[in-house]
């Protein structure tokens, strides 16, 4: 259903591109050898390079190379053999050289594409404009002096990943969820964490409106915005207000946006208004990078499943329906604990397990899936119990509660709780002689046509065994000697 | 041994001088000191280390004692201030960096000190290397040691940019200095000051931590009073560094055997587009004779043609200011160097770089930001880009005739300081035979082989294939026998 | 092309140099020179030239990814005009 907002003059439609910063995961940074690590004391992780000291050279990393036509490869995206380093000019506190490097008119990837994985298990396809490699700048801290800003420069030329997609994606959720998808394919790459609060994955969104069927108009750009619910937010609360200006005969700017995420509005940044103009040009400190194509193909040999290919895989060899089998590759781990508790068991049993009160119970402590509430093996080895007969789905929710509480397996608690369920004809015969026995009115109305009674008898001979009796035996022979 | 003879020698002599214990390397750099210390007047050198000299000398005279010599083991010389320096000073001659001390040595100084050599102290230079003259320093102007006949009071200019350098070696401050060549730096001093002076191939020295001017052309190189002198002191500079990514994977050969004598069957191109109207006769005369010289030693002139010789003027004034202006935005006032307060960060920044740049810098400053900025990129600076490769081209296709270019330094001899118009495009024509060379990244050596009537020296430039220093310089040397230049200023 | 006032403003402004109003003709009519003479360029066919951005024959040399610097805030912060608790300081931006 397509994504609209009713306006005074009609219905609009959004228009939404996003360009994501993705840190590179590598030990050293871009072009130094200085480390990339999070956290560190201010100007530690600071080579004389990083601080542009006079006189000092860029010398490239390799493994952020390889990174970037992985990250390239895995967005399917066209590897460019040869790309240009430029630098982009401008002045600003942390940033040391008084120019970024990066890729303008040669990026290091071109064009590639993004499946989208909607909650309805839908999917859609945005495309990759680009992804080029450029240098991050250091860190201005404004709160710690009243007439001063301090400068740390330890991310100072940490690399990182430029992504940018085209204008494909049409309402905030589909925004979510191409970044949720694009980090999931990061994560699964080894080439970013992902992590947006640490600010190893930061995301500007270009937003736009019209009407139907109409060309773009003018977009606003929002600036570092650092969790997926600030995107949709900043983006619901930028097109309400571009649609608001036009319907009161305004005019959009083109401009640079911050999101206010305690306000939950957009506003004009002040620092970026004056007339910007980059004077982008090939850094004479670096030469073209060339690649080889048996550079390429090495690389893209060695890529892992991804989770478009994982989810295909499920769908077709364990039967999942697109939604589950979307929600369990989105994390490897996930995919990887699903896949344990599957093996050699009922896939759809073992999904419903995973996502269901595996999933409630992770959620509830505040667990992870590296650090999970109950092993694979024990799932599974619950899975099998009910599978076996030797205890009924119902008594299995029970005791996956007492494996979570206790960490015990499954068996033992089984045993020690003497919840193994009651398969013994006699046994369940004489149970039922008993309760038939103490409500003869109810036996007389249900032989006289009253059939609901059946659920009634069920239910106190059930409770006549603890809930241990094997359902499908109690149904069986209630029914025999009701006649 | 007196004090002046030993500032008199050659850097070769003084060599041998010290590994038959003539003197010692103490004696050697006592003398240098004490030869800078009398000639101040000339503003030849912006920071002296006297005690660092004596130190490291002592230090020379130690391994030397035990057979452990570099090859510039005790040479005296002198360091351009561009060169940052662990621990001493480095200005660029510019008041932005008036008070930085580096912490951290040049790999070309860096590879001098391993080589032996004893450093005297760091010369002046046209501020951030820009300029032809030396007058553009904020230490004042250097004067060159070469006084014309006619009129022996006025002060003449050593050229520029690397102004100290060739001024302190003219004056036997100190036996060679290095140099950095952007345009014409190292090539227009040394003709001006009738010293040796060679602007090796791009990548043969490593740029890392020189301080930048314009990032694709600038090059290190030596500055000596003899070919065998630059020969020694360039071996000792070059080689492979792995921090600077335009530095070459090349070996560095031994130069000093380059040097045979022997250039029978060479051929020498003399192109046609170096003589343009009004070159004065003396050049034009200076030049011939460089030419009789070579034929006399048996190899063979032949006319080639640059035909884009006359744009590479017009194309450095795009290039290099382009990169200057982007390799300068550094200079900011927030990490090193100086700051002038303002209210806000870019009221510092307007305010610092003001104060901190002289005329001719912020200048350039100004023309690289034009020929960058939105709407001239394609006019101007990729147009230079284009152009570039032109001239380039030139040259690689005369090099498939011929094995050396010869060609005038200069255009004129030194002038006098304040004798210069105020169009800056009027100084600009003093590098007019160097530019081309530098926009091609080739190696180019200017040598003294005459004098001006007014008894000022003259320089020729022989122009060498990419990393074939060792015709250039056996070339030259040849020239150098041949010209018998013998005068002191 | 000349340069008027209003370009060397701006130029002046994205280089971050301070130039005051009395300056501006002469530096317009200084600048305006140098293009003039630069643009003799125009003349030469250029078609089909590719730009040359390095004279380095060569290909692009690469680090291996390992930390081989850093750790040397004293180098890094020994220049500083004004620091404290290890961070550099400049006059207070407001975003
Ligand atoms: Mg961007
Ligand atoms: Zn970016």
């Amino acid at each position: 259903m397509a994504y609209v907002i009713q306006g005074e003059t009609g219905d609009w439609e959004l228009v939404i591109g996003l360009e994501v910063h993705a840190q590179v995961i590598s030990k050293s940074k871009l072009f130094s050898g200085a480390s990339t690590l999070f956290g560190g004391e201010p100007n530690t992780q600071v080579s004389l390079v990083d601080a542009a000291m006079p006189g000092m050279l860029p010398v490239i990393n390799e493994y952020c190379i390889e990174q970037a036509v992985r990250t390239g490869l895995g967005l399917k995206a066209a590897i460019n053999l040869t790309s240009v380093f430029a630098r982009k000019n401008y002045f600003y506190a942390d940033l040391p050289q008084g120019y970024q490097i990066s890729q303008y008119e040669h990026p290091i990837v071109g064009e590639g594409e993004v499946i989208l994985d909607m909650p309805d298990g839908s999917t859609r396809t945005v495309g990759i404009e680009r992804l080029h490699l450029e240098q991050d700048a250091g860190k201005s801290l404004h709160d710690q002096h009243p007439t001063k800003s301090f400068i740390d420069l330890n991310r100072s030329g940490v690399a990182l990943m430029e992504i940018v997609s085209k204008p494909d994606m049409r309402s905030p959720e589909e925004a979510a969820a191409y970044v949720t998808k694009l980090r999931s394919i990061l994560r699964y790459l080894g080439t970013c964490d992902g992590n947006m609060a640490e600010g190893s994955m930061r995301c500007d969104a270009n937003v736009s409106v019209r009407k139907s069927g109409e060309p773009y108009r003018t977009r606003a750009e929002i600036k570092n915005v650092n969790s997926i619910r600030f995107l949709q937010q900043a983006i619901e609360y930028e097109a309400r207000r571009q649609i608001d200006l036009y319907e009161e005969g305004g005019q959009v700017v083109q401009e640079t946006r911050l999101f206010d995420s305690n306000k939950g509005e957009t506003r004009s940044m002040r620092s970026k208004e004056h007339a910007h103009d980059y004077r982008y040009f090939p850094d004479p400190d670096l030469l073209p990078l060339v690649l080889t194509q048996g550079f390429v193909d090495h690389i893209k040999a060695g890529l892992p499943e991804l989770p478009d290919e994982k989810k295909d895989r499920f769908m077709r060899d364990y039967g999942l329906s697109p939604y589950d089998a979307g929600v369990l590759v989105a994390e490897q781990a996930n995919a990887d604990f699903f896949e344990a508790v599957a093996k050699g068991r009922d896939p759809k049993l073992a999904c419903n397990w995973v996502m269901g009160d595996f999933a409630a119970a992770m959620n509830r402590l505040g667990r992870s899936i590296d650090n999970p509430p109950v092993s694979a093996a024990d799932l599974g080895g619950l899975i099998d119990l009910i599978a076996d007969n030797t205890i009924s789905g119902r008594i299995a929710k029970e005791v996956f509660e007492l494996m979570v509480e206790t960490g015990k397996g499954p068996a033992a608690i089984v045993e020690e709780k003497g919840l193994r369920q009651v398969t013994d004809t006699g046994a369940i015969e004489s149970s039922i002689d008993a309760v038939l026995a103490a409500n003869g009115d109810k036996v007389a109305e249900y032989r006289s046509g009253k059939d609901k009674l059946f659920g009634f008898f069920v239910g106190q001979v059930m409770k006549a065994t603890g809930g241990k009796a094997n359902p499908a035996l109690v149904n069986e022979i209630l029914k025999k000697k009701l006649g | 041994m007196s004090r002046s003879d030993l500032t008199r020698l050659t850097m070769a002599a003084a060599r041998d001088g010290l590994a038959r214990k003539d003197f010692t390397a103490v004696e050697l750099a006592e003398a240098h000191v004490a030869a800078m210390e009398a000639a101040r007047q000339l503003n030849a050198f912006v920071t002296e280390t006297p005690e660092l000299a004596v130190d490291r000398a002592r230090a020379a005279d130690a391994r030397l004692a035990k057979g452990e010599g570099g090859a510039m083991e005790g040479l005296p010389i002198a360091m351009k201030d561009l060169f940052c320096t662990e621990g001493v000073r480095t200005t660029a001659s510019s008041h932005i960096l008036e008070n930085f001390i580096p912490p951290y040595e040049s790999t070309v100084s860096a590879n001098l000190k391993k080589a032996g050599a004893v450093m005297l102290g760091k010369t002046s230079l046209d501020e951030f290397a820009m300029g032809s003259s030396n007058m553009t320093s904020h230490f004042g102007p250097v004067e060159n040691p070469w006084k014309r006949k006619s009129d022996p009071k006025a002060k003449l200019v050593p050229g520029g940019s690397s102004g100290g350098s060739a001024a302190a070696v003219a004056a036997r401050l100190a036996l060679g200095a290095t140099g950095t060549d952007t345009g014409g730096s190292i090539r227009q001093p040394a003709s001006f000051c009738g010293i040796v002076g060679i602007k090796p191939t791009y990548g043969r020295c490593s740029r890392w931590g020189i301080i930048a001017f314009a990032s694709s052309l600038d090059q290190a190189g030596p500055m000596a009073r003899t070919v065998r002198d630059v020969s020694i002191m360039l071996g000792a500079m070059a080689g492979h560094d792995p921090k600077d990514s335009t530095s070459a994977p090349v070996a560095v050969p031994n130069f000093e055997a380059a040097l045979t004598g022997d250039i029978r069957g060479l051929k020498v191109g003399v192109p046609k587009e170096y003589r343009p109207d009004g070159l004065s006769s003396e050049v034009e005369t200076l030049w011939n004779d460089g030419i009789a010289m070579l034929k006399d030693a048996g190899a063979t002139p032949v006319e080639i043609s640059l035909p884009h010789t006359k744009y590479a003027l017009p194309t450095y004034y795009i290039v290099a200011p382009a990169e200057c202006s982007s390799n300068l935005a550094r200079y900011d006032g927030v990490r090193y160097g100086l700051r002038v307060e303002g209210k806000t960060l870019d009221e510092m920044y307007a305010k610092t770089r003001a104060a901190g740049f002289g005329k001719e810098v912020r200048r350039r400053i100004l023309v690289g930001t034009y020929v960058l900025s939105a709407g001239y990129y394609d006019a101007y600076y990729a147009k230079a880009q284009k152009v570039r490769r032109l001239i380039a081209d030139d040259f690689a296709k005369a090099f498939q005739s011929v094995d050396v270019i010869l060609t005038p330094t200069a255009p004129s001899a030194a002038f006098a300081i304040g004798e210069t118009d105020d169009n800056p495009v009027t100084m600009w024509l003093n590098d007019v035979f160097t530019i081309p060379t530098s926009l091609a990244g080739l190696p180019g050596l200017s040598l003294p082989t005459g004098l001006s009537t007014d008894g000022l020296p003259l320089g020729l430039q022989l122009i060498g294939r990419p990393f074939d220093e060792e015709t250039v310089l056996k070339v030259a040397e040849v020239m150098e026998k041949a010209a018998g230049f013998t005068a002191v200023p | 092309m000349s340069l008027d006032k209003n370009r060397v403003r701006t130029i002046a402004n994205l280089a971050r140099l301070e130039v005051r109003d009395d300056e501006l003709d002469h530096l317009a009519g200084e600048l305006s020179n140098i293009i003039h003479f630069v643009e003799q360029l125009a003349e030469v066919n250029t078609d089909g030239v590719a730009p040359m951005t390095s004279v380095a024959n060569m290909e692009l040399p690469r680090r291996v990814d390992e930390v081989t610097d850093g750790g040397c805030q004293d180098k890094i912060l020994a220049n500083a005009p004004e620091q404290q608790d290890g961070f550099f300081l400049v006059p207070k931006v407001v975003e």
